[in-house]
């Protein structure tokens, strides 16, 4: 067993875990937060990013107490309160999901990519970006439009709603 | 997974000693140690986590040696200013491998340590005559690879970095499975004061190889045309359901015409 203490979307928590706790089990099982999914579990379908230290990382591929210490943005932490966070009003306006299983990968993973390109995206960069994100409904086309609007609504200025974390 | 004890190593000094207790094994990334963790492939009694050794990490650029900490990940190797001008083309190689989530998290030296017969950098390193420091000695690339999954690294033995002097010209060029996306083939090919080099991932029987065809070939002329007609040998290569040892061969040929395309332009 070792402890774990993260800073999981602004907030300080700490509990003990078997060292063989994989960091997605921690999120989902001792502290409730049920957004990450687990899909394949063989880290191809990105079901289960999340930001650690700022970074999009696989928390099924990951033990909880190697990110001891870190700073982990979920699927939860990323709207303001009712105010959603301009990916996720994105997927909403542009239909980015229907059974809505890999949507919160989804969007972890674009508010990343979105981050890393503040120039701006195109279409083949996204569909690039998003090789390790399989859905299995859309057909990606909606996913990728609507990463595409959340990057221009994001290189805009309206960043205030996009918490620096995210 | 099997129960594991975590260590989290301040130094590398401090992780050659904990690497010590039972049947340890070092965690760097853990891109492929814990997946292989989780099926049961690997079972470890204790793992000791490299990734936050400050010494092992990040790219220097002096002149024209070009060093690599080995935890680097592939995400800051594909993203590197200094190493986008010393060598463009290991700089593409990693923004190849895996996924932009994985290239946050898995190293060149976990991925060497590792040697998989599919893995990237071992072309890269092999092709580019580089030299793997450990923290007991320094290994020569061809020295290094032995095998699938085998390298001259002793048991407990460190790799801290990876170090190689900047080729005039190179490029890597990759056929990748199209739903994993690893290399089936992939081919490096380096233009440096000692010659034409070529090394090839994804292929061979018995992991990263050099073709001497393709090198004899571009030896005379260091162009794509040189190799027009040139075969490959399929002995030795790999068949399995995604491409036969014939098909791989004239992948080999093919991808080698295109990185020295690519190392030209």
């Amino acid at each position: 067993m070792s402890d774990v203490s993260l800073i999981v979307n602004g907030k300080r928590v700490s509990g003990a875990a078997e060292d063989r706790t994989l960091l997605v089990h921690f999120l989902r099982e001792n502290l409730g937060l049920t957004g990450t999914h687990v899909g394949c579990d063989t880290s191809q379908c990105g079901a289960c990013v999340v930001h650690v230290d700022g970074k999009a990382v696989k928390s099924c591929s990951m033990l909880a107490v190697q990110a001891s210490g870190s700073t982990v943005v979920t699927i939860e932490g990323l709207a303001n309160g009712a105010d959603l966070h301009p990916v996720q009003a994105a997927f909403r306006e542009h239909h980015g999901l229907q059974c809505g299983f890999c949507t919160p990968g989804m969007i972890m993973t674009a508010t990343d990519m979105i981050n890393r390109h503040p120039e701006g995206l195109d279409e083949a960069t996204v569909r690039t970006e998003l090789e390790g994100n399989i859905c299995r409904c859309t057909g990606y086309h909606n996913i990728v439009k609507a990463i595409l609007a959340a990057s221009k609504t994001m290189s805009k200025g309206s960043k205030g709603k996009a918490r620096q974390a995210a | 997974m099997y129960s594991v004890n975590y260590h989290r190593a301040a130094s590398v000094a401090d992780a050659a000693k904990l690497v010590k207790a039972g049947d340890a094994k070092l965690l760097s990334g853990g891109m492929t140690l814990i997946p292989a963790m989780k099926t049961r492939l690997a079972a470890p009694s204790d793992l000791v986590d490299l990734s936050k050794i400050k010494e092992l990490q990040g790219v220097k650029v002096s002149g024209k040696t070009v060093t690599i900490g080995a935890a680097t990940t592939h995400f800051d190797v594909a993203n590197d200013e200094k190493l986008k001008k010393a060598c463009p083309a290991l700089v593409h190689l990693a923004s190849l491998i895996g996924d932009p989530a994985v290239r946050h998290r898995g190293t060149i030296g976990g991925s060497i340590a590792n040697n998989d017969p599919a893995a990237d950098y071992p072309a890269a390193l092999l092709a580019l005559g580089a030299t793997i420091v450990t923290n007991k000695r320094q290994i020569a690339a061809d020295k290094f690879f032995m095998g699938l999954f085998e390298t001259s690294l002793k048991e407990g033995e460190i790799v801290t970095a990876v170090t190689f002097t900047a080729p005039a010209k190179a490029a890597y060029e990759k056929f990748r499975n199209p739903a994993s996306r690893y290399a089936i083939v992939g081919v490096f090919v380096a233009k440096g004061k000692d010659g034409v080099s070529v090394a090839v991932t994804g292929a061979g029987d018995d992991g990263v190889f050099r073709s001497k065809e393709i090198e004899a070939a571009l030896a005379k002329n260091f162009a794509a045309s040189a190799l027009e007609g040139v075969k490959v040998p399929a002995k030795n290569l790999m068949t399995d359901i995604h491409a036969s040892a014939d098909y791989r061969a004239n992948l080999i040929a093919v991808m080698a015409k295109r990185a020295v395309a690519a190392a030209n332009a």
